[in-house]
């Protein structure tokens, strides 16, 4: 997944940007050259804690590669995202992974050849595709943002605008509902939680569930 | 007031000596309280941190068998950095280390770098107790980072900017505290439970023989304490530009405003640490998210109609 991403970033890269300075140009790619190593690493090592974390440093590389193109909002919330979702990952995976719980040193890697051929073939593809699609030249500079806001405030919301279009308003209704159902579905599915403590109407006469 | 400046990065020197002294101070506030309730010296306590500071110093690494030291080594490194990251968007007066368009959203990152360390912290050393720890401050993160996510977004709608110093400038006379008390009652909780000591964050407690702490000694232990204790610090700084009105304020100059205000609410939130009862992680889960979520999302709610209704 870490290496997708970076091919992705990679994409971005290759669009010219009007003021992209040599500096600019140097830290994006240094970044994604340590996007890259340390997502590979990540099935070197043999510790799910420091597959883990190297995973989370490889995508913190990926966004700030971002911030460095200017998107300041996605890149601090990529970092901001990823560094929740491996700490939540890692426990899941010291849980879940390995024979019984995975704190013992143990290899990230099975299914050896198959892997390598799937990771290959992605790759090659993703890598022709980069190469041969026509990618537009940018034509102009991005449009300006809301009253006040920088130029990576102006490039951010029309990416966003962008991305999403007309549907920004749906999407921004129904990311609540989808949070609200799935915090909804882990209270009612929870077996000690406080519908099963206090009984179904919360009040702890009646006996709701098990104890 | 208006626009801040920003300044080149050797102050960032100034600003970690600033985080130093204020770390001592609330640490020897702590201790001073501690003593005085247990009825010893209250001056004698308060000098516990320096008493600490030299017994680390000299104390040789203890070390576990088996134990990861890389990624201890990095937890233990991340508790110096983390606060200094945050302090950095943070305005003294006029002047600011990285003038940041989106300030309060790295803040925020930092803040969620915190679970990282911590949780590496009780990794790193392979023992029992230590590895609890780590755990619990996730399940504890469960409950204090999204209402703090939302009390960090109300200032910011009601500067209409994620630019720490435009939100500092955007409460001339009536700093947001005023009018948007939850999200700032929902703000000091998350800072009291990411600063990783006090019954609001477990992971380090007594019950569990010091969890991330318990196998950490020497120069280790002592960055530790001292980093989490620039994490209060670090938490009370940011506050002020979000809610206590930046450095606004009659005779003094702007950047004195800032560090008088932020001592003001570190010390604040010390004492009031002190007085809250022990929260288990899954009883926190509850009060996170069925108090504080929802009153922070009525803060927001709040602002929010009060933002177009002023349009």
């Amino acid at each position: 997944m870490s290496l997708a991403f970076s091919e992705m970033s990679s994409v971005v890269l290759e669009t010219p940007l009007p003021d992209l300075s040599v500096l600019r140009g140097v830290a994006v790619t240094a970044l994604g050259v340590v996007a890259v190593v340390t997502g590979a690493l990540v099935f070197k090592v043999d510790s799910m804690a420091r597959a883990t974390y190297l995973l989370a440093a490889s995508f913190v590389a990926v966004g700030a590669a971002v911030v460095a193109l200017h998107l300041d909002y996605v890149g601090v919330v990529v970092v901001l995202m990823m560094l929740m979702e491996m700490a939540v990952m890692g426990v899941f995976m010291v849980m879940l992974m390995g024979m019984n719980p995975a704190l013992m040193p143990m290899s990230m890697v099975h299914s050896k050849r198959r892997a390598l051929v799937a990771a290959g073939a992605s790759f090659v593809v993703l890598a022709v595709g980069i190469l041969l699609v026509d990618w537009p030249q940018r034509s102009s500079v991005p449009p300006e943002g809301p009253a006040g806001s920088t130029e990576g405030g102006a490039t951010t919301y029309s990416l966003g605008d962008a991305l999403m279009g007309d549907h920004m308003l749906v999407m921004m209704v129904v990311s609540p509902v989808m949070l609200a159902t799935i915090v909804a579905g882990v209270v009612l599915a929870q077996a000690q939680g406080r519908y099963a403590r206090l009984g179904d109407d919360l009040r702890g006469t009646t006996q709701g569930g098990r104890r | 007031m208006g626009d801040v400046v920003q300044v080149a990065v050797p102050w960032v020197l100034l600003a970690a000596v600033l985080l130093g002294v204020a770390a001592l101070g609330v640490t020897a506030l702590d201790g001073a309280l501690a003593a005085r309730a247990a009825g010893r010296s209250a001056s004698v306590g308060a000098q516990h941190p320096l008493v600490e500071t030299a017994r680390l110093l000299r104390q040789r690494r203890r070390t576990t068998v088996a134990a990861d030291t890389l990624l201890r080594h990095v937890a233990v490194g991340g508790f110096v950095v983390a606060p200094l990251l945050m302090v950095a968007v943070v305005p003294l007066g006029e002047w600011v280390l990285a003038d940041a368009s989106v300030g309060v959203v790295w803040f925020n990152a930092v803040d969620v770098l915190v679970w990282v360390l911590v949780w590496l912290a009780g990794w790193g050393p392979n023992a029992a107790w230590s590895l609890t720890g780590g755990y619990r401050f996730l399940a504890q993160a469960m409950a204090y980072e999204l209402p703090l996510m939302f009390a960090l977004t109300a200032p910011a709608v009601a500067a209409g900017s994620l630019r720490v110093g435009d939100v500092a400038a955007a409460q001339p006379g009536l700093p947001h505290v005023v009018w948007m008390p939850v999200a700032f009652v929902v703000y000091c909780t998350g800072v009291l439970a990411f600063s990783v000591r006090g019954p609001l964050s477990p992971a380090g407690g007594a019950a569990i023989s010091g969890g991330v702490l318990a196998e950490l000694s020497g120069v280790d232990r002592l960055l530790v304490l001292a980093g989490r204790a620039g994490l209060l610090v670090a938490g009370a700084a940011f506050a002020v530009p979000l809610f206590l009105g930046g450095g606004s304020g009659p005779l003094l100059p702007g950047w004195l405003w800032v560090l008088v205000k932020t001592a003001l609410l570190a010390a604040a939130l010390v004492v009031v640490r002190r007085r809250l009862p022990d929260v288990r992680p899954e009883r926190f889960l509850a009060l996170g998210w069925t108090v504080l979520l929802p009153a922070a999302l009525l803060q927001l709610l709040v602002v929010s109609v009060v933002v177009v209704v002023r349009s």
